[in-house]
């Protein structure tokens, strides 16, 4: 089984048919694939190597500069975290620089949109909310950039945002970064033939930098919030079958809203062009998180995520892909040269050959998009009198569940005290615990199956679901975003509330079985429930009954997270054997270990069903912890 | 003692480096960089191929009783003064019937890129003490080239320590 996705089982089907290559197919030319590389054990830092430590230890034991395999497994996990780091901080860098010249007069597609949760940021960070929004988002911006320089103390957006006790801990231990981007840059240098090669002191320095990775992603989710504006509950679909062969289908796909948002915007304003060209008009989609940041703020449907990215151009109906950057396949292109889809590149940075680059730029930004719509448009005229196939395959999906939505949602359940409903549901044990489903499809799972299959086991025994990224497109596209999932899989605890949420908010039935909040900068969302609800018991992350779980994880920024959420105490599960496993020290500092330290470790069970289990079991040891009633496995 | 190419399965990781020095071996260049450098394309002639979560090496044994022997319609596979069995310097030329590719029991013979020759493990890849590129590159030990008896006795004393432990 390549996928639990019907569409996209009938994608594959035709894209065999069409002998156009996939993911599946290059996974299979791939194999054997290196078992160096997958225990970690290579080591490609400088050009004495590459180095490979014997794991039988009937071999090279060290590598040609004395590093043994602790260094090398270690030096390899952290830079992977810098890279993940990277990529999340420079997504928010490319929203303040936006904003900042949107407020500079520079940018008219960027400016303030949602004063409300720039005045909440501000108070969290230590400005004055009650200045005037001019002069307070400017204060707020100049204290945004700096968060990517080095500055004398804490870095102030990780402070601001995790329990008093994480702070105190990332001081003690000294992985509290300074700034955003020496904290990267340092973790090249630590990493550079000849630096640091105590395995523990490179893998507090990836937390340090996993840390900042998380500093990275909240100001990514606050600058896009406060310019685009933060997401309520909205109602839409999910899967190929949203494609519309009378439309022009165009899918925005990467991660920055930067340029998608924009695009949402000047669709509306093109409609008529759209018609010209004989369309019954223009039907955006999103694809990844550049998707869910869309589906979150604008309800734009959901087409397909992660592994599956290839397979919409295979219903012959889509005009445009349209790409920012990050989990982007360079084989789109040549999909896109087989279907007819105008695979088109936007970020100067991110190009890929085959493509059509027009790359955008903060000062351009709705003529870039409109420039995009338009080679979209052309394209859908270019594609008439071919045929389509295009699965009729959909879901109905409940989104935006951003913190403020959901609380809003829980004070019509008690108005002073909006958590309270959940806190005492925790207690009472009618909800068990939480757990965030978050990360990427992989290859070498089949697509969806560990998601669906946790989510199921865990609701069936009163767990509450959050979750972000590919893995909220997951539940997306199986249904699992709706109440009527609710009413199927939930056990009774759960059920009843999120029913009197749902009632309580006027739905007429209970909330969604999980709840989507959002893209994977957006893991700041849950990371912001659970210090709420930390605060509010007065106990730190480390003692709470959550639980973050990646079971199909394949991205840097993926190994990034789970290091943040591990740091700030969550046992973290992991559905991919990450490659650490060449090194016996770093693989029980990370399951156990750092359990010590920071109250957080892994936990690596790439059976869904045992996976299950074991996040179950480690949610009852924390409830366990915080005296309240427990409950076997049944 | 003759020594032959013995294959410890439980050892390979997968790791490719056998076909990669097999090829490169046979490249005009004789070394990774110049082959790449000077655009060759040199065929491997070992295969490492995953079988349920095993990585196998496989290349020819070159048999005793060899059916591409047998099979070969011009004499061209033929067993060398060393033992090899090859299909360069025969009776005649090879003329791509690929007899020897349907005999052949392992699948390890394959054809030469644009022509109608078949192309296997001839042992032209040896170093100076003729130890071949593929167990040279092997860094677990998944490939040995050693004696038949050596072999066993090795394994035959890894087997009395875990049975008598």
């Amino acid at each position: 089984m390549k996928s639990r996705d019907k569409a996209v089982n009938q994608m594959i089907k035709a894209a065999g048919e069409r002998e156009v290559e996939t993911v599946w197919d290059r996974y299979q030319t791939q194999q054997p694939q290196c078992g160096f590389g997958e225990l970690g054990v290579c080591c490609r830092n400088c050009t004495q190597g590459p180095c490979r430590i014997n794991p039988y230890g009937d071999g090279p034991d060290h590598g040609v500069c004395g590093a043994n395999a602790d260094t090398i497994v270690a030096r390899n996990l952290v830079r992977a975290i810098a890279a993940g780091a990277a990529a999340h901080s420079g997504h928010a860098r490319h929203l303040a620089h936006a904003l900042k010249k949107g407020l500079a007069g520079k940018a008219p597609a960027y400016g303030l949109k949602d004063e409300a949760k720039l005045r909440a940021l501000a108070a969290r960070v230590g400005l004055d909310p009650e200045l005037p929004a001019e002069e307070l988002v400017n204060k707020f911006m100049d204290m945004a950039l700096e968060q990517f320089a080095e500055g004398e103390g804490p870095l102030k957006w990780a402070q601001s945002f995790l329990t008093g006790g994480c702070g105190e801990t990332f001081e003690r231990l000294g992985t509290m970064p300074t700034g955003i981007d020496n904290t990267i840059v340092e973790m090249l240098h630590r990493t550079h033939l000849g630096v640091d090669a105590d395995p523990v002191n490179l893998l507090l320095a990836g937390v340090s930098c996993a840390i900042a990775d998380y500093a990275g992603s909240h100001l990514a989710t606050d600058l896009a919030d406060i310019m685009f504006g933060t997401p309520g509950p909205v109602f839409s679909q999910a899967n190929m079958g949203v494609m519309k062969e009378k439309s022009v289908n165009i899918a925005l796909h990467g991660h920055n809203p930067v340029l998608s948002d924009i695009i949402v915007q000047e669709a509306r304003e093109m409609e008529e062009e759209a018609r010209g060209a004989g369309a019954e008009g223009i039907n955006l989609m999103g694809v990844c998180c550049t998707g869910n940041e869309i589906l979150m703020r604008h309800g734009v449907p959901a087409l397909t995520h992660s592994i599956s990215q290839e397979m919409p151009m295979l219903t012959g109906a889509l005009d445009a892909m349209v790409v920012d950057y990050q989990c982007v396949y360079p084989s789109l292109a040549g999909v896109a040269e087989c279907t007819g889809t105008k695979l088109i590149t936007t970020m100067d940075m991110a190009k890929i050959s085959g493509a059509v680059h027009l790359g955008m730029h903060e000062e351009n930004a709705a003529e870039k998009a409109r420039e995009i719509i338009s080679v979209a448009i052309e394209q859908f005229r270019a594609r008439q009198g071919r045929p389509v196939n295009i699965p009729s395959v959909s879901s109905k999906v409940v989104a935006g569940f951003s913190v403020e939505a959901i609380v809003q949602a829980l004070s019509k359940l008690d108005a002073a005290d909006p958590l309270k409903p959940v806190i005492d549901s925790l207690a009472a044990g009618s909800l068990q615990g939480v757990v965030l489903l978050a990360g990427c499809n992989n290859v070498k799972v089949p697509q969806d199956d560990s998601f669906l299959v946790i989510a199921r086991e865990l609701a069936a025994r009163d767990v509450l679901l959050l979750a972000t990224g590919c893995g909220a497109g997951a539940y997306a596209r199986h249904g699992y975003l709706t109440p009527e999932a609710t009413l199927e899989y939930a056990g009774p605890g759960l059920k009843a509330v999120l029913t009197a949420i749902g009632e309580a908010n006027g739905l007429g039935g209970p909330l969604p079985l999980v709840l989507h909040m959002g893209s994977c900068v957006d893991n700041s969302r849950a990371v912001d429930l659970a210090v709420a609800v930390a605060d509010k018991l007065g106990v730190d992350l480390n003692k709470l009954p959550v639980v973050a779980s990646a079971p199909e994880f394949k991205t840097e920024k993926a190994v990034s997270i789970g290091t943040y959420a591990m740091a700030i105490g969550l046992p973290v599960h992991l559905g991919v054997v990450p490659p650490v496993l060449g090194s016996r020290l770093v693989t029980s500092v990370l399951t156990e270990g750092v359990k010590d330290l920071f109250g957080g470790y892994f936990i690596v069970e790439t059976d869904p069903y045992k996976a299950a289990g074991a996040i179950f079991a480690a949610i009852q040891e924390r409830r366990s912890g915080l005296g309240l009633p427990t409950r076997e496995w049944e | 003692m003759t020594r032959e190419l013995l294959i410890n399965y439980e050892r390979c990781l997968g790791c490719r480096s056998c076909e990669l020095a097999c090829a490169t071996a046979h490249s005009l260049a004789k070394s990774l960089f110049g082959a790449v450098l000077g655009g060759e394309a040199p065929l491997k002639r070992i295969f490492v191929s995953q079988s349920g979560s095993r990585k196998v090496p496989l290349n020819c044994r070159h048999c005793q009783d060899a059916p591409c022997i047998d099979a070969c319609i011009t004499g061209a596979m033929h067993r060398n003064s060393d033992g090899i069995v090859t299909n360069q310097g025969g009776e005649a030329p090879c003329t791509g019937c690929w007899m020897c590719v349907m005999v052949c029991p392992y699948g390890v013979i394959r054809a030469e890129t644009g022509k109608r020759e078949a192309v296997k493990c001839d042992r032209n890849c040896t170093d100076h003490t003729g130890v071949p590129a593929c167990v040279k590159a092997c860094p677990t030990g998944a490939l040995a080239f050693t004696t038949v008896d050596s072999h066993s006795g090795k394994k035959r004393k890894e087997f009395l320590e875990r049975a008598l432990k």
